[in-house]
């Protein structure tokens, strides 16, 4: 197999790999929650940044991506705490500020390598395919930690708070508790989304985290479906690799990813899976009627 | 006996509108306490108070000895409350069941951490058939909730609060919505609770259906408390029957 793949496809499947994680994470807030962010990428920039860090240091790949983790999960305790108060759209604008926030500290810090970004730090001692298969399976135990936290109570009570989260305290769901559940979580994964990224380049900047990154990865959720594992992993892949083989798409990824998110809102608000449950009623009522 | 709920000086003002003022009553356990008035009497502004959503500017609200004051709204129902709401809020993404089963399993979500190693939900799904059945809605179990009557919804609110396992159940008004038949069978429904030993408090305007399963009554008009006591008494008592009834002329309209 390792002869099959060049270089180039496997920087590809690292980089979808990668961004399964990245959505997946988004997802747990958004998707099982019902908690717009629209400034998760900043989390991802913390985990990259603080494996670097580790990375600079001479401390091992693993704990550093264990460290950006905790940091990122820490100031989502932080950024959800301070959300708690705010719904919808209103958090939604909250959640934009910790983008610009975070690329505002970054670029005014020296020691984060202001507006150059963090460049010639050691990666890990794996060649291309082993850091390939070791991504993939992060992205696979990331699907099975979804899974599992869908189909646990701890899963159902986060339908409920985005379902209707008045009715949830009604029903006795601690929804504040429930809601920093999530966004530790979602963030501290971002922030495994982000080490694995930064060790898979050489050079990391704040604007790699920044808004345009945040809506990139929000799309993938909304084109999946929210709340689907299934459809969001095929967005994400999608998604990836779209830009990457077709360059129209590429130049324009900006107004791909955009008019993307306005066409699914508009038209199928349940994304890639609300469309292949429709297609499936729609298909066994068609059976139905052949009989 | 020492009541179960106890309701003290209960005041709650709205921008300089006091909708409630003053008002005190006691429940019983295993009463049904029906709690009347004409609209805008502050009769969901009570329930609310009770609950949590609403704030009250001054007044001790008791749960079996334990003082609710400052308690946020889950932490009362964890207590020993339920709601059913007078506007029906089903979670729209669970079907008829779930919305039932998910309330049954309220011992599992107390803790996130708890909820995160748990997942059988057979035994939910077991009691909210149960309750689904208790309420005559059975039939409509794997429903989606979008796709159901509001006499049903109506039911499927009062189920889902049964389903917390409540010391006391507040149902704000319950048969509000439902036909003549199936108000009666859900009043019917209501009374057989109190012999599983609950104490229920109802809002209703539906006074036929009140008069017929409340034994105990109190009365609210414009904020105050204007009667308490057995139903056929408040009901007699010539202010209650003014303000109620309009009013009154004659004895018409209250045996009705």
């Amino acid at each position: 197999m390792e002869s099959l793949l060049n270089a180039y496809d496997m920087s590809l499947i690292r980089t979808a790999a990668i961004m399964v994680v990245m959505a997946l994470s988004l997802n747990m807030i958004t998707g099982f929650c019902g908690q717009i962010s629209l400034g998760h990428a900043a989390f991802m920039g913390i985990g990259a940044y603080t494996s670097v860090k580790f990375s600079i240091n001479g401390i091992d790949f693993a704990l550093g991506t264990l460290a950006g983790m905790a940091l990122a999960g820490l100031l989502g305790l932080i950024v959800g705490l301070t959300s708690l108060r705010v719904r919808h759209d209103f958090l939604a604008i909250t959640t934009m500020g910790i983008v610009f926030l975070f690329s505002g500290i970054v670029e005014q810090s020296r020691y984060l390598g202001d507006t150059d970004g963090l460049s010639g730090y050691p990666h890990p001692a794996y060649d291309d395919f082993t850091y390939m298969m070791l991504t993939i399976l992060l992205a696979i135990g990331v699907v099975a930690l979804s899974v599992y936290i869908k189909r646990s109570w701890m899963g159902a009570a986060f339908k409920s708070i985005g379902d209707d989260e008045d009715t949830a305290r009604l029903l006795g769901i601690n929804v504040p508790l429930y809601k920093l559940s999530a966004f530790v979580l979602g963030t501290a994964l971002a922030g495994l989304a982000g080490s694995l990224y930064a060790h898979q380049t050489t050079i990391i900047q704040a604007e790699n985290f920044g808004f345009i990154e945040s809506i990139t990865v929000l799309s993938m959720v909304v084109f999946g479906g929210v709340g689907s594992i299934t459809g969001v992993v095929i967005a994400a892949v999608v998604l990836t690799l779209l830009p990457l083989w077709s360059q129209a798409i590429g130049d324009y990824k900006l107004l791909f990813y955009g008019g993307l998110l306005f066409l699914m809102m508009r038209f199928a608000p349940y994304g890639l899976a609300g469309l292949a449950q429709r297609a499936r009623l729609l298909l066994t009522r068609r059976a139905g009627t052949a009989q | 006996m020492s009541p179960i709920l106890s309701v003290r000086d209960l005041r709650v003002v709205f921008g300089g509108v006091t909708a409630v003022d003053g008002v005190s009553f006691d429940v019983a356990p295993g009463q049904l306490l029906g709690l009347i008035g004409p609209n805008g009497a502050g009769k969901t502004t009570v329930m609310r108070s009770i609950t949590g959503i609403v704030r009250p500017n001054s007044g001790v609200i008791e749960l079996d000895g334990q003082r609710l004051s400052g308690l946020p709204i889950h932490q009362r129902m964890r207590r020993g409350l339920a709601l059913s709401q007078q506007l029906v809020r089903p979670f729209r993404e669970m079907s008829v069941i779930e919305n039932v089963a998910f309330a049954a399993g309220h011992q599992k979500t107390d803790n996130p951490l708890r909820a995160l190693v748990t997942f059988s939900h057979a035994k939910e799904q077991a009691r909210a058939k149960e309750l689904l059945e208790m309420v005559g809605i059975a039939e409509h179990a794997d429903a989606d909730t979008g796709s159901v009557p509001l006499g049903v919804l109506k039911r499927l609110e009062v189920a889902r609060a049964l389903a917390l396992g409540p010391k006391v159940l507040l149902l704000d008004e319950p048969l509000a919505g439902l036909n003549t038949s199936e108000a009666e069978t859900l009043a019917e429904t209501i009374k057989n609770l109190l012999q599983g030993g609950l104490t229920i408090v109802l809002i209703e305007h539906n006074l036929r259906e009140v008069m017929r399963v409340c034994p105990h009554l109190v009365v609210l008009d414009n904020g105050r408390k204007i009667g308490d006591g057995p139903a056929e008494q408040v009901m007699a008592d010539p202010v209650v029957r003014a303000a109620y009834l309009g009013a009154a002329t004659g004895d018409a309209g209250v045996a009705a």
